[in-house]
């Protein structure tokens, strides 16, 4: 989806604010986060880091920005618990309520698009899976990227739409993240990395001698040649 | 009340609700944090780069397979299903990102710093890279090439730094010492 979540390329952010010697966890909070989250996989609110993401790129464009890392995954947390009915939104008003918080602050995401649980189960271990179907595209390859962007969850970034690439290593085939993350089953892909020269991204704005590449699923791809692009 | 109390307060709120409903064991909290803390960080990334500058036949192994050479030092678990290494050489400047999100290899560098997350670094990187890695103090002479490694699968990059020049005479300890997270992640050189 086009959402705020899919940051590359865009401008107006300043400098990359650093801090010396961070912790792992700044606030005993975030750390509650993280444990939660991995509570919340244990209990069936989500099956797949997929699902999550997507969660995360439906939280509300200002609170994805502001409110920090965990913060999304506060919200993320929530949608999730939420949707696969563990925590119910007026028990939860009303625990905030009850430890001084503010009930009416809005919190978690939109609904997806096209709501629908994860109901089936890794078919594996990790991500990666065996198909049927050799690799349509080998190292060297020139590829074009998807001009169009997806209502729903996808790993090709805007920048990267469209544009002309070099196939430099195949990682064989990989769980689908456009339909795993919405329950429409694995669907595994090949998974390709892809290297685009700075040039072909940002045209004469480029700096020289940059390059930048991209881990992308055969379905965002077709063959490119010179005669399909004059 | 603090931009920070909101998210402490409904953190609590639903840590109880999830405790209540025997999902979580309070003890979980203090357990992410000793693994983040003391277990699983940047030093085991370091480990690897310090044993590839002393061991040729390591290095190899490293370069071909990073999965297999984690596995070597028994490092794995969430966040890291393949490793990728990339080598900086005198021609070539390798820098990490995730654009879409904050993928990082959290088996090797532990859970990524602040800046590695926020809109500043995620926007300009892949945009500007020679102005950002110069803003980090590591300016490139033209003549390198940039590489930006945005890791939008499953796959996670960790850096090869360059050996330091001034580190002949450093035991493979010693010369953990000097890896730094940043230079894994190729906004820095040790």
């Amino acid at each position: 989806m086009d959402g705020i979540h899919d940051l590359g390329g865009r401008a107006g952010f300043g400098p990359v604010e650093r801090e010396a010697d961070e912790p792992a966890f700044h606030e005993r909070w975030e750390a509650r986060v993280f444990a939660m989250i991995g509570a919340a996989a244990a209990a069936g609110a989500y099956r797949n880091a997929d699902q999550f993401r997507h969660a995360i790129e439906r939280i509300r464009p200002d609170a994805y920005l502001c409110d920090g890392y965990y913060g999304r995954w506060l919200a993320g947390l929530e949608t999730l618990l939420r949707e696969a009915g563990i925590v119910q939104a007026d028990e939860l008003r009303a625990r905030i309520a009850a430890l001084g918080g503010d009930p009416t602050r809005p919190g978690g995401a939109r609904p997806a698009e096209a709501p629908d649980r994860v109901a089936y189960p890794p078919a594996g271990e990790g991500n990666r899976r065996s198909v049927a179907a050799a690799p349509v595209f080998a190292e060297g390859d020139r590829v074009r990227t998807a001009s169009f962007g997806v209502s729903g969850h996808t790993r090709l970034p805007a920048y990267a739409r469209g544009r002309r690439g070099t196939v430099t290593t195949w990682h064989g085939a990989w769980v689908f993240p456009d339909s795993n993350a919405h329950g429409r089953g694995e669907q595994p892909q090949h998974l390709y990395t892809v290297v685009f020269d700075g040039v072909d991204l940002w045209g004469a704005a480029a700096e020289p001698g940059t390059a930048v590449s991209l881990d992308l699923f055969e379905p965002y791809l077709t063959a490119w040649t010179a005669e399909v692009d004059t | 009340m603090s931009e920070q109390d909101w998210r402490a307060i409904r953190a609590e709120a639903i840590e109880s609700l999830l405790v209540e409903r025997g999902l979580l064991d309070p003890a979980d909290v203090d357990r992410v944090i000793e693994t983040y803390n003391d277990r699983v960080g940047p030093m085991n990334g370091a480990r690897m780069v310090a044993r590839a500058w002393c061991d040729p036949d390591f290095k190899a192994r490293l370069l071909a397979d990073g999965t297999a050479a984690m596995a070597e030092f028994d490092f794995g678990g969430a966040q890291t299903e393949k490793l990728v290494v990339v080598e900086n050489t005198p021609d070539t400047h390798n820098v990490v990102v995730c654009t879409l999100c904050s993928c990082y290899p959290w088996a090797v560098l532990g859970l990524p710093p602040r800046w590695y997350k926020d809109p500043a670094y995620r926007s300009r990187i892949v945009r500007e890279p020679r102005r950002v890695l110069a803003e980090f103090g590591l300016v490139l002479d033209d003549d390198v090439r940039v590489r930006v490694w945005d890791s939008s699968a499953e796959v996670r990059y960790l850096v090869l730094p360059r050996r330091p020049a001034d580190a002949d005479g450093l035991d493979e300890a010693a010369l953990a010492q000097r890896v730094t997270r940043d230079a894994m992640i190729g906004v820095a050189q040790p």
